[in-house]
């Protein structure tokens, strides 16, 4: 495979933000990759065990509804940032992707209190 | 093909496929994906909404598990996890140069989903035969659309994962690293379709 960095444009600094599991440095050495590989396999294994968490909680010990909803959407949480955060790199991405991903969440937090504002409303039918 | 020809062909290649932009720092698809992305996250946000509106609007609503396989739908979560797994293995795979595993784990990727959509099938053939439709109540309109509209996600990724296995793999023989990069977009999107089963699964089966 060729150096990315042999045909970068100028003032391009492909290096830049080269740590473990950075997603755009493709010239990572073959030990650095094996080592990312190494941490996607222990992110699998928080996953299952908090899979397993959530359902012995929510399903096994037949939580009251408000609490299955606390720890249910707490392990959920956990589980959604090791997802972005490990498997899509959201941990040391560019700026221009944080940026799309803040306006994303401005709007969704949008989305999910439209329901909140549905019921506080006097006037709502 | 001359030279003047050769040159002519460079210039109509769209730019930035593997390296990245000046001004965004990321390759183009990478940017796309993660704007489809912001998207989907509307998409099923709204989705989301519409249930909490619904749950709590009503007087009465079923907890999940009374209603649905929760050992199926455990069982489900579990393999879509390890399809993530899978994907990402792939993505390292072919950054190492090796294609013959990052195909070995593409079609991992591929059994997994579909094995989840058989169980899908199985459920739903279950829930039909309970006379339990979309139109039965609302508690089973919210879970039919939001897991069918899963399920038809995973079906999409699934044809572009066939894609990549088969024809899209002959880009590996002339430009590899667009054809790692191509994987990488891909699995954004498994991740994506992951992510949205992590709050699916808690929310429809387990509260």
């Amino acid at each position: 495979m060729t150096d990315p960095a042999a045909a970068v444009e100028p003032g391009v600094d492909v290096h830049e933000h080269a740590g473990v599991g950075d997603p755009n440095a493709h010239h990572h050495s073959p030990e650095q990759i094996r080592s990312e590989m190494r941490v996607y396999i222990t992110v699998f294994i928080g996953l299952a065990v908090l899979t397993a968490v959530t359902v012995g909680a929510c399903y096994g010990l037949k939580l009251p509804v408000h609490t299955a909803i606390i720890v249910a959407l707490i392990i959920a949480s956990i589980k959604g940032f090791l997802v972005a955060g490990f498997f899509m790199h959201l941990l040391s991405e560019k700026k221009v992707i944080y940026g799309v991903l803040i306006l994303t969440v401005v709007f969704f937090i949008f989305l999910m209190t439209l329901p909140v504002s549905h019921h506080a409303n006097p006037f709502g039918s | 093909m001359d030279a003047h020809a050769s040159v002519g062909h460079a210039e109509l290649e769209i730019p930035y496929n593997v390296h990245p932009r000046p001004d965004t720092g990321v390759y183009n698809a990478k940017l796309g994906i993660w704007l489809f992305l912001a998207s989907e996250v509307m998409l099923f946000g709204a989705l989301f909404s519409s249930l909490i509106l619904l749950r709590t609007g009503a007087d009465t609503w079923p907890r999940g598990y009374e209603m649905l396989n929760v050992p199926l739908a455990t069982f489900n979560t579990f393999i879509l996890i390890v399809s993530s797994v899978t994907v990402v293995m792939a993505w390292s795979q072919l950054r190492l140069g090796n294609l013959k595993w990052g195909r070995i784990y593409i079609s991992a990727t591929i059994l997994c989903a579909l094995i989840f959509l058989v169980n899908k099938a199985f459920e739903y053939g279950h829930e039909f035969r309970e006379h339990n439709f979309p139109k039965t109540n609302n508690f089973f309109a919210i879970y039919f659309t939001m897991t069918g509209l899963h399920g038809l996600h995973i079906i999409g990724g699934v044809i572009v994962f066939l894609y990549f296995l088969g024809p899209g793999a002959k880009m590996w023989a002339h430009d590899p690293e667009r054809y790692t990069n191509r994987i990488e977009v891909v699995g954004l999107y498994w991740h994506f379709v992951d992510l949205v089963w992590i709050f699916l699964f808690p929310v429809l089966y387990l509260m």
